[in-house]
């Protein structure tokens, strides 16, 4: 038996050790928001948070997980207004979407360390996400707005 | 009066020359122990100076130049800020930075893709508990280094991580050396065995880590 907290909320699953994380969250506990794209940690669909950090959850084995802290797309935010979910939104990033949960999930990490990044940080910070629809210049636009709003939110508080 | 002065003046004279005897020898002292550079190499790390045979040392160290030179090891000290990758030591793919600490930027950070172990599936990345690059205030590049270049660096303390001849000696055992041999099935080892690579960079620098001509 394993124990995870994903998104504030403690599972116990029956699953081996070496199951891989995607597996666990999407089939075992049913959230399927994480998507599955290469299986080998080359197109970042399914990255989630493992305490803070962008883990991809393809590779990462589910016993790496236990007693840390798990943050899948679901769990970003109670009523999907993240900054980045709004801009997202707002900009009408994605065309298909398949990939668009484990973009938003990285570039939370890219504001959370450089809350005004440029082109270039972006495109950086960026470049393990894979979009095959290829919607790279609106997901700049939205992370740019995205910063634009922390920054503002940050200036009324 | 005046025998007391000269046993004065006698008095103030051996104790100037045991003073001026003191300063010199702690010169000396600090000259041989410390400070001071032979081949470029600090004498503070040399383990001394009875096991020092030139011939040797070099001659191990163009067996370890072999390794440290193959992708493997350069791999990860690259010239740049971006790991290189594969057995091309092509540019990591994803545009993957070095970061400050050595460790990877924003959502690209090794360990978000570099498990503390290897994957059985080919072509997914090789794991380790210690995936990095050297930080950016000391980057210890490899890569274009000749021999001669790269034995002073790894010599010197001040541009090898600050380790001390046990610690440079440790380093060959420590376990993301050692996964350099262990990377699953999509990547070729180095040219030495690990086994032969130990031997050849303990004899080097018990030796005196001497840096080839060129």
């Amino acid at each position: 038996m394993i124990s995870l907290n994903i998104n504030q909320k403690n599972y116990h699953v029956d699953v081996s050790p070496e199951t891989p994380l995607l597996w666990v969250i999407r089939d075992t506990i049913g959230l399927t928001g994480t998507k599955y794209g290469c299986g080998v940690a080359q197109c970042g669909a399914c990255v989630v948070h493992l305490d803070g950090e962008a883990v991809r959850s393809c590779v990462t084995k589910v016993k790496r997980a236990e007693g840390r802290k798990l943050v899948t797309i679901e769990g970003l935010s109670k009523n999907n207004d993240h900054p980045l979910q709004i801009a997202w939104n707002e900009v009408s990033v994605p065309q298909c979407g398949y990939c668009h949960s484990g973009q938003i999930m990285s570039a939370v990490v890219l504001l959370r360390e450089n809350s005004s990044p440029n082109d270039t940080d972006i495109d950086e910070a960026m470049a393990g996400n894979i979009c095959r629809c290829g919607t790279y210049q609106r997901i700049r636009k939205a992370i740019h707005l995205a910063a634009e709003m922390q920054a503002k939110g940050r200036k009324k508080a | 009066m005046k025998q007391h002065f000269n046993i004065k003046a006698l008095y103030f004279l051996h104790t100037k020359t045991i003073n001026v005897l003191v300063v010199i020898l702690s010169i000396i002292g600090i000259a041989i122990s410390g400070f001071s550079v032979k081949n470029g190499i600090p004498r503070n790390l040399l383990p001394g100076e009875i096991n020092s045979d030139s011939v040797a040392s070099v001659k191990a160290f163009l067996d370890v130049y072999k390794v440290l030179m193959s992708p493997r090891c350069m791999n990860c000290h690259p010239a740049g800020d971006r790991p290189l990758q594969g057995d091309s030591g092509h540019i990591h793919t994803m545009n993957v930075q070095r970061g400050k600490d050595g460790k990877g930027l924003y959502a690209l950070k090794c360990s978000n893709c570099h498990q503390p172990e290897n994957a059985e599936a080919n072509h997914a990345p090789p794991g380790n508990p210690k995936w990095q690059l050297p930080p950016a205030n000391m980057k210890m590049v490899f890569q274009d280094k000749s021999a001669h270049d790269l034995a002073l660096q790894i010599m010197d303390y001040s541009k090898n991580g600050h380790k001390n001849i046990q610690q440079l000696l440790e380093h060959a055992r420590d376990t993301l050396v050692k996964a350099g041999w262990n990377m699953g099935k999509s990547h070729q080892p180095p040219p030495l065995s690990y086994q032969d690579f130990v031997a050849a960079w303990d004899t080097w620098i018990n030796t005196g880590g001497y840096a080839p001509k060129q």
